[in-house]
């Protein structure tokens, strides 16, 4: 038997248990490699977090969980409290999505359905570059382009007008300054548009034709199978889609700094200035010296800012993943 | 190509000869029918008719244009842009692929039921509702009746009256099917068509869509599209085969089932090709 297999392969045939493949030393290290690499996302987030809310503690211990809801902010009496600050995040999203909502709807019907072969791919294009657009871009436009034409055209007749209206008049008073929530809500609501349209346009690409031409083939018009039929399909991705929006709306630093106002106020009306989250961080931290109490507010902040994304960015998934039962 | 549809062969009367039926007017003549999608011509020259209250099935080899002729009957081709007919499809003398004519108008009376059951995300009720909705007015009371009445004709209404708030999409497929033939009868169109109704489906339940289809017509003209030669032979009355974008032969399923004219015909039944 082993004469024959000699002659036959013209080598030596080695015995199974000494036998080492070509891989035996580099396929570990490979696999090592890449269990170091997954590794490291989640050691990297997990000191982001830690970081965040160890730096966070001492504010905390300091007041309390008071801090949550205190409006105060006030260096000089070191006072300092998280509550204009999340209502300014919370609030300039709010109008962003509700800003953006119906456009993003409009133009991911129209690019699904309606648009010409043509033009689909110019607004398609056109729409991804605006998800280019670096940030600071739509702070500067909206600082020198948008805050004085509201100031100057918008906000006075509408002050005018619908300020004067009882109940929802709280709204639209005070003086019309230009830069506020109103105007940091619309520079978010354009910087969000892509991504919801974006994701719209795919969940309505996904409905299944037959499905669509069923509900024609019943007789439905455009708007009947749209109503109807595919945005009931696509509901629950829709709703992350939005969702999404809302979490890159909450974190927006640059544009909304420049526009918002910057002021540490409560108030009710949306041409008020106010202040976010991240705009309080990118404006104070320079001012706060390394061990002072106002480092570890502002660090405490971030902590709460982080801790809202991630419910929401959860949320969102939860829902883009979830099919319809 | 020469067809074997000879202008003075009468379909009608030819039907009608079978000794159990009387002779049926036609529904729907299709004359000088051409289509393209783009630059490619799918269907070339279609002459036949469509006898009322009879099944009337289509048949032959995939690409061969049976299901393009389906989907210009309801006008489905006008949602792509690039498709397009000529000649005339006469719905009681009405041309419904004439471009002043509303495709939804044309949809409700020439209903459609496709390859793989298409319940919308919605309750059963409301998937009957929807059509219905859309071009009648009705109160409460006459669209539960309504509804009732397409889940019996749809012989699913003993499975569903207990459910009818459940969403349809939990359904099995069998059922998910006689679902979408329900909602196609609840608008009450005069002709339904069946695009491979039972491709997606076991036996049992495509054996149920075939009663089911015997049942209706008596009510509504039926077209039906099928890869399935068996089920052509079981469930209609006249069989047209095509082949490459033409009609080659249409006559009364018994005669092209065992004594077809053209030799394309009869290879295609025997399973040489296809």
């Amino acid at each position: 038997m082993d004469a024959t297999m000699d002659k036959m392969g013209g080598g030596t045939v080695q015995p199974l248990d000494k036998t080492k493949g070509t891989g035996a030393v580099s396929d570990p290290i490979f696999v090592g490699l890449l269990w170091a690499s997954g590794i490291f996302v989640l050691v990297l987030l997990g000191l982001i977090i830690a970081e965040l809310f160890q730096g966070g503690l001492p504010a905390l211990q300091h007041f309390g969980l008071e801090f949550l809801w205190s409006p105060a902010w006030n260096p000089v009496t070191e006072k300092y409290g998280a509550l204009v600050m999340i209502y300014g995040t919370l609030f300039s999203a709010i109008i962003a999505v509700i800003v953006a909502l119906p456009l993003s709807f409009g133009i991911a019907f129209f690019l699904t359905e309606i648009a010409p072969q043509a033009l689909k791919r110019p607004i398609g294009v056109a729409i991804q570059l605006l998800a280019a657009v670096p940030s600071i871009i739509y702070g500067m436009w909206g600082f020198f382009v948008i805050v004085p034409l509201m100031a100057a055209y918008v906000q006075p007749p509408l002050i005018a007008t619908l300020g004067q209206v009882p109940l929802i008049g709280f709204l639209f008073q005070g003086p019309p300054l230009g830069s506020g929530m109103f105007t940091a809500g619309l520079i978010l609501a354009v910087m969000i548009l892509p991504f919801i349209t974006a994701m719209f346009v795919e969940t309505l690409e996904s409905v299944p034709p037959m499905l669509k031409e069923s509900a024609y083939g019943v007789g439905g018009t455009t708007y009947e199978v749209y109503k109807n039929v595919s945005v009931p399909y696509g509901r629950t991705a829709m709703v992350g889609a939005i969702m999404l929006g809302l979490g890159r709306a909450l974190g927006e630093t640059m544009a909304v700094t420049f526009v918002i106002g910057n002021a540490n106020r409560l108030s009710a009306s949306l041409f008020a200035p106010g202040a976010t989250i991240a705009s309080t961080i990118a404006n104070e931290f320079p001012e706060a010296p390394i061990g002072s109490l106002k480092l570890t507010s502002l660090l405490q902040l971030g902590f709460i800012l982080f801790v809202i994304s991630f419910i929401v960015l959860a949320l969102s998934r939860a829902l883009v993943r979830s099919k319809l039962d | 190509m020469t067809s074997a549809v000879d202008p003075t062969f009468n379909l009608a009367s030819a039907v009608g000869a079978k000794p159990d039926a009387p002779p049926a007017p036609s529904k729907i003549k299709v004359e000088n029918l051409q289509f393209y999608y783009g630059q490619n011509h799918a269907l070339k020259n279609i002459n036949f008719e469509i006898p009322e209250k009879r099944v009337t099935a289509m048949i032959g080899p995939s690409g061969c244009g049976k299901s393009t002729l389906l989907r210009v009957f309801n006008r489905m081709y006008d949602l792509y842009p690039g498709q397009r007919a000529e000649g005339h499809v006469m719905l009681d003398g009405v041309n419904v692929v004439g471009k002043e004519l509303d495709p939804t108008i044309v949809r409700t009376r020439i209903g459609m039921v496709f390859q793989k059951p298409t319940p919308f995300p919605m309750t059963i009720y409301d998937n009957i509702a929807f059509g219905v909705r859309l071009h009648e007015r009705l109160n409460k009371a006459q669209m539960d009746e309504r509804v009732e009445w397409c889940l019996r004709k749809a012989a699913i209404w003993d499975e569903t009256k207990d459910r009818l708030n459940t969403s349809a999409l939990g359904m099995s497929g069998g059922q998910q099917q006689r679902l979408c033939i329900a909602r196609t009868i609840a608008v009450r169109p005069e002709v339904i068509l069946l695009d491979e109704p039972t491709s997606a489906l076991d036996p049992i339940s495509t054996s149920k869509i075939e009663d089911l289809i015997d049942e209706l017509k008596r009510d509504f003209t039926i077209v039906i599209v099928t890869h399935n030669m068996q089920q052509a032979a079981r469930c209609a009355d006249i069989t047209a085969f095509f082949y490459l974008g033409e009609l080659i032969e249409v006559a009364p399923s018994d005669v092209i089932f065992t004594n077809p004219k053209e030799i394309k015909t009869r290879d295609y039944i025997t399973g040489r090709f296809g």
